[in-house]
C-alpha cells in the first residue's frame, strides 16, 4: 500500500517537472545563458571589455539616461491619469461609465507603436493636423506640440501605459471597504478629505505597483521609440540594442547593454511583489455590502470633460487619423473628393506581395502560441492551484518568471542561442513562436490562475467522492467550469502576439515577416497610406478578439460585470 | 561578290544567334517556371518595386516574384545574418551602396551572371569580374516644399544648407540606412570633409531613413528642405502633384548606381537570372526612366523632358571599393555628429 502511494506521487510529478524543465530551458535559461556568455566574450576568452566599452560610450550613456528620464515620467504621467479616472469610475457617480471603460480597455489593447505613429501625424510640429488647426485659430508661428521630443515621447507612451495603472487601482478601490470612507463622512470630513486621507492611503501599494507597472512598460518598448525618438536624434536602451544589431553586427555589445534592462526590470518586479503581498491593510480584502457612490455635484461634468479629453487623445484623435490617411492619397492634405481614394486598400492587400504572407505569418503564430500557450497555462494553473505535485509552488514561480524579461532582451538572447547548432531556429516562424510564448506565458498564467481559483475543489471532491476519476471529474466537472477562463487566456495571448514588435524586430527574416515588422519597415520608408491601412487591420482584428473574449466571461476584461 | 558574302554570314551568324538566344531562353524558362517563384531583396522603393514585380509576373505567369523591400543597409544585415544561420533565401540582390557587392564578391556570394544585352551599358554599370551591374541610378538632391519656401529663398547649393536660417527646417535620411545615403555622405565628405556635416548637424536636422522619406516628409510640410534624397522619388511626387521643387546644386549632384547580382546560393537560380534578365531588358529600363524618374545604363532608353538629362549633371560618382571599406565609419561619424 505504502509503496503504490509513493509510485502515484511519483508518476504524476516526474514527467510534469521534466516537461516543464525542457521547456523552461528552451524558452528562457539557453537564451539568458547565452546572453550573459556572450556579454562577458570576446576572442581572447572572458572579458569585461564589452561592459566596459558600452557603458563608457557618451552616447550610450545618453540613451541610458534618456530611457530612466523616459520611464519615470511614463510612471509619473500614468499615476496623474489613471489614479483619477480609477477613482472616478470606481466610486462617483460619474456618468457614462461604460463607455469610459469601453474606451479604456481599447487603449490598453492599441499596439503602442501604432499610437505613436498616429501621433505623428497630430502633432508633428508643422504637418500635424492639431498644430495646424492651433496655428489657423491663432496665428501662431510656432505649433502646439511638437511630438518629436522626450515630453512628446513620454506623452505618448503614458497615453498608451496609464491602463496599467488604473486597471490595477480600480481592482483595489473594489475591496476596499466603503465603511471606513462613510465613517469619515459621518465624522464630518469633506468628500476630497475622505478621499485623500483615507481612500489614497488604503490604495497606496496598489498605487505603487501600478506605477512600477507603467514604468516597466516604458523601459521594454521599443516601436514608440523608434517612431518619435530616432527622427529627434535620440536613443533609448531598446533603440540602441536594435542598432546593435546593424552591419558590422555587434552582438557582444547588445547582449552587455541588455544585462542592466534585464536586471531593472527583475528588480522592479521584486520590489512590485513585495509591495502587493504585504499584508496588514486591514480595510483592503473585503466586499463589503452595498456601496453608495459618492455624488460628484456641479464638478460631474468637468470631470467627465477631463475623462473624455484623454481619451480623445489616446482613441479618438488617433483612430481618426489613421482612418483619414488611409482612405487619402496625401495625409497632411484636407479630406476632400479629390483627395479621396480606395488604391491604399488596394496597394497593400492586392499590390504588396509582403501583406499576403505577414497576415499569413502573424495569424499562423498567433494561433498556435495562443493555443499553446493557453493549454500550458491552464495546465500549469491546475497543478499549482490543486498541488498535484510536490513543488508546486515553484512550478508556479517559474511560469511567471519570463515577466522580467524585456521584448528586446529576450530577442537578443534568442538569436545568439538559436542561431547556432545544435538548434538553428533563427530563420523560421519556430523562433518567433519560442519568443510569444515566453513573452506570454506569464500573462496566460495570471489569467488561468484566476480561472482555477473561481473554480472551487469542493465541486471536484464531490465528483470524487461519488466515485469519478480524476480526469473524468477533470472532463465533466472542471473544463466546463474553467472553459470561459481558457478561452480568455488564449484571447489575451492572441492580442499579444499580434502586436508584438520589440522581439519581432530583431527575430524576423525577410521570409518571416509578421504585420508589426512590415508596418515598422513601411515606416522607414514612409509610406504612411500603407501603414495606415494595416494598423486598422490590426485594429480590427484585435477587437475581433476582445468581443470574441467578452463573450466567453460575459463581462469586459478590466474586471466589471456588464 | 566578297561583301554579299559577309553580308550573308553577317546574318547567318546574327539569326544563328538570334536562335541560340532563343533556345537558351526557352530552356531557362522553363527550368524557372519549374522553381515557380524569385525572391528578391531589393531597396529600390515599394510601389517602383512592386511595380517592376508584377509587369514580370505579367510576362512570365506562373513565376511569382517575393518582393522583400527594406533599406539598402538593412539587406545586407539580414543576408549577413541568414548567412551565418545557414539560411538560404535570397535569390536576386538589389541595394543602392555598390560596396555591398564589393563585400558580397570578396566573401564568394554571388553568382558569376551577364544578363543579356549588357554589353551595351557603359563601364560604370559594369563590375569587371561579371558579378553586379548597375540596374538603376539615381542622384541626390536637395528638395524643398513649394509652399514653404518660396523660389527665390530656397538653398541652391549644398553649402547653402549650413545657413543658421534653416535651423530646424531640415530633414535628411540615414546612411546606416539607406545606400543611396551612405554614397552621398562619401560623396560629400570628398567635396567638403566631414566638417560639412558636423555643421549641418549644428541645424537641428529632422532624421529620417529612407532615401525616399526627406522628400514625402517635404511634400507633407513637415519640413520645408530635404539635405538629400534620391531624385527619382522627389520626380514621383513632383508628377503627382504635390508642392515639391527639386535643386540640383552646382558644387556636383552624388551619383548612385545601385547595382544587382545574383547569389551563389539563391534557392530559384533559374528564375533568379531570368528575372534579372528581364529587368535589363529595354523595355523594363525605359519603365523606369518614365514612370519612376530614374536614370539608366540602357544606351537606348528615352527619359522625360521635364528632368535634365544625365549628361547635363556634374556627376559626384564614389567608387566601390571606398564605399565598402569606409562603410563603418560612415555610419560611426553620422551617428556621432546627428545622434541617431
Amino acid at each position: 500500500m505504502r509503496s503504490t502511494v509513493v509510485r502515484s506521487t511519483f508518476d504524476r510529478s516526474v514527467p510534469v517537472w521534466i516537461a516543464t524543465a525542457v521547456t523552461l530551458v528552451l524558452l528562457m535559461i539557453l537564451p539568458l545563458g547565452w546572453l550573459g556568455w556572450v556579454s562577458v566574450s570576446s576572442e581572447q576568452g572572458a572579458t569585461l571589455a564589452n561592459y566596459v566599452q558600452v557603458f563608457g560610450d557618451p552616447h550610450l550613456q545618453k540613451a541610458l539616461w534618456n530611457t530612466i528620464v523616459l520611464a519615470f515620467w511614463v510612471g509619473t504621467a500614468s499615476l496623474a491619469v489613471g489614479v483619477p479616472m480609477a477613482w472616478l469610475t470606481g466610486r462617483t457617480d460619474l456618468p457614462g461609465k461604460r463607455v469610459i471603460r469601453a474606451l479604456i480597455m481599447a487603449s490598453f489593447v492599441t499596439p503602442p507603436f501604432l499610437g505613436a505613429f498616429a501621433w505623428v501625424m497630430l502633432a508633428g510640429p508643422n504637418a500635424g493636423l492639431l498644430n495646424k488647426i492651433y496655428r489657423g485659430l491663432t496665428g501662431s508661428d510656432d505649433p502646439l506640440m511638437n511630438i518629436f521630443t522626450m515630453p512628446g515621447l513620454i506623452f505618448v507612451v503614458a497615453l498608451y501605459s496609464f491602463p496599467y495603472v488604473y486597471i490595477m487601482i480600480v481592482n483595489t478601490l473594489e475591496l476596499i471597504a466603503s465603511d471606513l470612507e462613510e465613517a469619515g463622512a459621518i465624522l464630518g470630513a469633506s468628500r476630497l478629505r475622505v478621499a485623500l486621507t483615507i481612500t489614497l492611503p488604503l490604495a497606496f501599494p496598489a498605487i505603487l505597483s501600478g506605477f512600477i507597472l507603467a514604468v516597466l512598460q516604458a523601459l521594454a518598448l521599443f516601436g514608440s521609440p523608434a517612431i518619435l525618438a530616432l527622427p529627434a536624434g535620440f536613443h533609448t536602451i531598446t533603440t540602441q540594442i536594435w542598432s546593435f544589431f546593424q552591419y558590422p553586427p555587434k552582438v557582444e555589445q547588445a547582449a552587455a547593454f541588455s544585462i542592466p534592462l534585464l536586471l531593472a526590470t527583475a528588480l522592479l518586479l521584486q520590489l512590485q511583489k513585495r509591495l502587493l503581498g504585504r499584508r496588514g491593510y486591514a480595510g483592503v480584502g473585503g466586499k463589503t455590502g452595498a456601496r453608495r457612490p459618492i455624488p460628484l455635484g456641479r464638478w460631474r461634468w468637468v470631470a467627465l470633460a477631463g475623462v473624455f479629453a484623454v481619451l480623445a487623445c489616446t482613441i479618438v484623435l488617433p483612430y481618426a487619423v489613421l482612418a483619414k490617411a488611409a482612405f487619402a492619397k496625401a495625409w497632411a492634405q484636407p479630406l476632400s473628393w479629390d483627395n479621396l481614394t480606395l488604391a491604399n486598400f488596394t496597394f497593400t492587400f492586392f499590390e504588396y506581395s509582403a501583406t499576403r504572407d505577414a497576415v499569413i505569418n502573424t495569424l499562423e503564430l498567433g494561433i498556435m502560441t495562443a493555443t499553446v500557450g493557453a493549454v500550458m497555462a491552464a495546465l500549469l494553473a491546475y497543478v499549482t492551484n490543486r498541488r498535484l505535485v510536490p513543488g508546486h509552488q515553484a512550478l508556479g514561480f517559474l511560469a511567471v518568471a519570463p515577466v522580467v524579461i524585456p521584448g528586446v532582451v529576450l530577442a537578443v538572447g534568442l538569436f545568439i542561442a538559436y542561431t547556432r547548432p545544435p538548434l538553428v531556429l533563427y530563420g523560421t516562424l519556430a523562433i518567433l513562436f519560442v519568443a510569444y510564448l515566453t513573452k506570454e506565458l506569464p500573462v496566460g498564467y495570471a489569467q488561468a490562475d484566476t480561472t482555477f481559483k473561481g473554480v472551487h475543489p469542493e465541486l471536484e471532491e464531490a465528483g470524487r467522492i461519488l466515485g469519478a476519476g480524476r480526469l473524468r471529474v477533470l472532463r465533466e466537472i472542471t473544463a466546463p467550469l474553467a472553459k470561459s477562463g481558457i478561452i480568455a487566456t488564449w484571447c489575451f495571448v492572441f492580442i499579444g502576439v499580434i502586436r508584438e514588435l520589440s522581439a519581432s524586430i530583431i527575430l524576423f527574416t525577410p521570409a518571416t515577416k509578421v504585420i508589426s515588422v512590415v508596418i515598422f519597415d513601411l515606416k522607414e520608408e514612409g509610406q504612411f497610406a500603407a501603414i495606415s491601412v494595416l494598423g486598422l487591420f490590426m485594429l480590427a482584428m484585435t477587437f475581433g478578439i476582445v468581443l470574441l473574449m467578452q463573450t466567453a466571461l460575459g463581462r469586459d476584461f478590466l474586471g466589471a460585470k456588464d | 561578290m566578297t561583301r554579299m558574302v559577309s553580308a550573308l554570314v553577317a546574318a547567318v551568324v546574327i539569326l544563328g544567334s538570334a536562335a541560340v538566344a532563343a533556345a537558351q531562353d526557352a530552356a531557362l524558362v522553363e527550368a524557372a517556371k519549374k522553381e515557380g517563384k524569385v525572391v528578391w531583396y531589393t531597396s529600390l522603393v515599394l510601389p517602383s518595386a512592386e511595380k517592376v514585380a508584377k509587369l514580370f509576373e505579367a510576362a512570365y505567369p506562373g513565376i511569382r516574384v517575393d518582393v522583400n523591400r527594406t533599406g539598402s543597409q538593412r539587406i545586407l544585415q539580414k543576408i549577413l545574418q541568414e548567412l551565418q544561420a545557414g539560411i538560404k533565401n535570397a535569390d536576386v540582390v538589389h541595394t543602392s551602396d555598390a560596396g555591398h557587392f564589393v563585400l558580397l564578391k570578396d566573401k564568394k556570394l554571388l553568382l558569376r551572371y551577364l544578363p543579356q544585352g549588357i554589353d551595351k551599358f557603359p563601364a560604370g554599370f559594369k563590375d569587371k569580374d561579371g558579378y553586379y551591374f548597375g540596374l538603376r541610378a539615381t542622384v541626390n538632391v536637395i528638395a524643398y516644399n513649394t509652399r514653404a519656401v518660396a523660389a527665390a529663398d530656397a538653398p541652391k547649393t549644398w553649402k547653402d544648407l549650413l545657413d543658421a536660417k534653416w535651423k530646424g527646417k531640415l530633414v535628411t535620411a540615414h546612411p546606416g540606412y539607406s545606400g543611396v545615403i551612405s554614397t552621398h555622405v562619401l560623396a560629400l565628405v570628398h567635396l567638403f570633409g566631414w566638417d560639412y556635416f558636423k555643421q549641418l548637424a549644428q541645424n537641428k536636422v529632422m532624421i529620417t531613413q529612407s532615401a525616399a522619406d526627406p522628400l514625402t516628409v517635404v511634400a507633407s510640410g513637415e519640413r520645408p528642405v530635404a539635405v538629400n534624397g534620391g531624385e527619382y522619388s522627389a520626380y514621383q511626387l513632383k508628377k503627382k502633384g504635390s508642392p515639391i521643387e527639386i535643386v540640383y546644386p552646382k558644387e556636383g549632384v552624388p551619383l548612385v548606381v545601385s547595382p544587382t547580382a545574383i547569389m551563389a546560393a539563391a534557392p530559384h537560380p533559374s528564375a533568379a537570372k531570368l528575372f534579372t534578365d528581364f529587368t535589363f531588358t529595354r523595355e523594363i529600363q525605359q519603365v523606369m526612366a518614365d514612370s519612376e524618374g530614374l536614370y539608366t545604363g540602357h544606351p537606348e532608353v528615352k527619359y522625360p523632358t521635364d528632368k535634365p538629362k544625365m549628361t547635363e549633371l556634374k556627376l559626384l560618382p564614389v567608387d566601390p571599393e571606398e564605399l565598402e571599406k569606409r562603410n563603418e565609419e560612415i555610419k560611426k561619424r553620422f551617428v556621432e555628429f546627428f545622434g541617431a
